[in-house]
């Protein structure tokens, strides 16, 4: 008896569509074990994670407030995925979007509302790209790896607002914490219903929208489809490849930078340490679950923000570390990586020795 | 003064160098494997409480060889056998390596262990300028200056070395004479992510003996930058190696002279040399005849074979 794996003519549609969440099934299972080996009861915990997250208005309200910049930073990440770019950086761009907005809000001195937004929200888009842009400008002239360049420069990103936080910017009437001096009214993003549900969550699906557009109904996203696809037959029609993929980590980049707009404009209200707890590597696995779609993005986005709140919630009832949330999702890819293996093969168990 | 340098050069660029070795041998056989950064934390937390547990150094670095081989066969499985994506399937690893380590390390916060002493050798270590830094040091370290020589003699003086490299050059190729390539790259794999246990367990065995949870701190992707600079070669990994920990140790020297740089703005140097040297060296690369596997990176299936 042997086990063959064949290749499948047709990939079933409906496997595709329900890969990505049996891997997340599968995921939760196994994850269950690493709970209990730690001392935790997973039935327990995860009860805990959908009551938290959706078993009220105020639970719902913070998994919309954590979906926001995972909206954000997922839609960068994977229009680069589009490209056959891996933008690994997004945590990176994330922290240097807040920086400019930052910039803006406590320095600039604009009185209006809607001029210290806008400008807030350049600043970040521009600071973000450019910051991803350096990886871009890299690979484009000299094809110098963008995985590593743009994962370093995480590092890099978050030691500088570290070092301003710190250091220069620091509040003088923040009794010595790291963080800058709270935003004027100008610079906060309006807040719904009593909760800390912002207006940048409505951005968020906005970019969505406009991304989806961009991709679907012009040139430009169509020419990113055939470069990612075939970079050879792109050459050949003329298009610009190298420019094309400063461009896109530009682009992929400055989304990600809104991220850091929103959250210091309409969550945090001022620059300090730690504003993302790795909304940037989320990010690059919710792109990966999604697929090509920017409404699949959404929908993801939602599903890590249950998660990233019941998992907060586990943090103070069961003292789990932040960081476990990785381990579940490293678990997620796995398990997609390797469903995605059964979509294209056919395995079969089959009698005597097989002739090759 | 220099003496001092030196010795902390080589004491904060033994774990990236055992990192970058074990990753070497990943790419040599073809598969990108970019769990490095996991790899190593599961390492360090297996090599602490392997030690912690059995009260031997060795034990702990036989822990932390397994453990991050086994992590890695996870890898190994996915890419070789069910040719997945290798580079979402390393960053799931690293993801999975900084959680679980996490998780299971929060009982190891806070307690200590014996780490690993010096032993000077008779004779070298009284050699003038070089003796200490690299003659009277732990015997970890003594064991990576072996493997940098036992790697390259098993790469270009042994049979199985040459079928692993074969295995990245051209599985098509190695496949017709008759080399079994999945199997030499998942052991490759494995094998390979041990290695990088080790670098791991270096730190929490050696550097600092104990656990802190993320205290790889990103030298992981160093390691993942530098196979670039040592353009897939052992002994260009060791001076990679020794380059960063040189820059690590005249970082913290002008921390500890009390400088009035920005402790931050100082420990953005090894990053921001990591992407300086990766430009330059990739540049270098595609000036002369590139080393890089030229089977890096893609899955092999027979049936694709042409």
């Amino acid at each position: 008896m042997k086990l063959v794996a064949e290749k499948r003519e047709l990939s079933s549609r409906l496997f595709r569509i329900s890969a990505p969440v049996i891997s997340i099934f599968v995921a939760l299972f196994v994850a269950g074990f690493l709970l209990l080996a730690a001392g935790v009861n997973p039935l327990q915990a995860y009860l805990e994670i959908f009551q938290e997250s959706l078993g009220s208005i105020y639970g719902l309200s913070e998994t919309l407030v954590k979906t926001t910049p995972l909206i954000f930073a997922s839609l960068g990440v994977s229009l680069a995925f589009r490209m056959q770019i891996w933008n690994i950086g997004a945590e990176g761009q994330i922290y240097m979007g807040a920086c400019g907005a930052t910039a803006v809000a406590l320095f600039s001195g604009i009185e209006s509302h809607l001029l210290m937004i806008t400008a807030m929200f350049l600043t970040a888009f521009l600071v973000g790209g450019l910051w991803a842009g350096v990886a871009g400008a890299l690979r484009a002239v000299w094809r110098v790896n963008e995985v590593i360049v743009t994962l370093l420069m995480n590092y890099i990103a978050i030691l500088g607002v570290d070092y301003l936080i710190y250091g220069p910017w620091k509040d003088p009437k923040g009794f010595n914490f790291p963080l800058t001096a709270q935003f004027s009214d100008a610079a906060r993003l309006t807040e719904y219903f009593d909760t800390r549900l912002h207006s940048g969550f409505f951005l968020a699906l906005f970019c969505a929208l406009v991304l989806y557009l961009f991709m679907e109904r012009t040139v430009w996203g169509y020419e990113i489809k055939v470069i990612g696809s075939n970079p050879k037959a792109a050459r050949y029609a003329g298009m610009r490849t190298g420019l094309a993929i400063f461009a896109v980590l530009f682009l992929s980049g400055a989304i990600a930078g809104i991220a850091g707009f929103s959250e210091v404009a309409g969550l945090q209200h001022r620059l300090q340490h730690g504003i993302s707890p790795g909304y940037g590597y989320t990010a690059i696995i919710i792109a990966w679950l999604a697929k090509r779609s920017a409404l699949g993005v959404v929908i993801v986005s939602f599903l890590m923000g249950v998660l990233l709140v019941g998992g907060d919630s586990l943090q103070l009832s069961w003292q789990l570390p932040v960081a476990f949330a990785y381990a579940f999702q490293g678990l997620i890819l796995f398990f997609l990586l390797a469903s995605e293996f059964f979509i294209h093969n056919r395995v079969r168990l089959i009698r005597g020795e097989r002739h090759a | 003064m220099l003496e001092i340098l030196l010795d902390a050069t080589v004491r904060a660029g033994t774990p990236i160098l055992f990192a970058t070795l074990g990753a070497i041998i990943n790419e040599r056989a073809g598969i990108i494997n970019l769990g490095i950064e996991g790899l190593m934390l599961i390492g360090a937390l297996a090599g602490f409480a392997g030690t912690q547990a059995s009260g031997s150094l060795l034990v702990g670095v036989l822990a932390a060889f397994g453990a991050a081989l086994l992590a890695g066969s996870v890898h190994g499985f996915i890419t070789v056998q069910l040719r997945g994506n290798q580079i979402v399937s390393g960053l799931a690893l690293t993801m999975f390596g900084i959680g679980t380590t996490a998780l299971f390390g929060r009982s190891m916060v806070g307690l200590t262990i014996e780490g690993f002493e010096r032993i000077a050798i008779p004779g070298l270590s009284r050699l003038p300028v070089v003796g200490k830094p690299f003659f009277n040091q732990d015997l970890l370290i003594y064991f990576s200056f072996l493997l940098v020589v036992a790697i390259a003699f098993f790469f270009y003086r042994t049979r199985w070395g040459l079928a692993l490299r074969t295995v990245g050059e051209n599985p098509a190729a190695a496949d017709t004479c008759g080399v079994p390539v999945t199997l030499t790259r998942f052991l490759a794999v494995t094998v390979g992510s041990g290695i990088v246990g080790i670098g791991g367990a270096y730190l929490s065995l050696a550097t600092t003996p104990m656990w802190i949870e993320n205290m790889t701190a990103g030298r992981g992707w160093i390691a993942v930058a530098l196979v670039i600079f040592a353009s897939w070669s052992s002994y260009r990994a060791l001076a990679g190696a020794y380059l960063f920990g040189g820059i690590t140790a005249m970082q913290l020297r002008f921390q500890a002279m009390g400088t009035t740089i920005s402790a931050h703005i100082l420990q953005m140097l090894p990053y921001f040399f990591t992407i300086l040297v990766l430009a330059i060296s990739t540049i270098r690369l595609q000036k002369g005849a590139s080393q890089q596997p030229e089977g890096l990176g893609q899955p092999y299936d027979r049936e694709d074979r042409k």
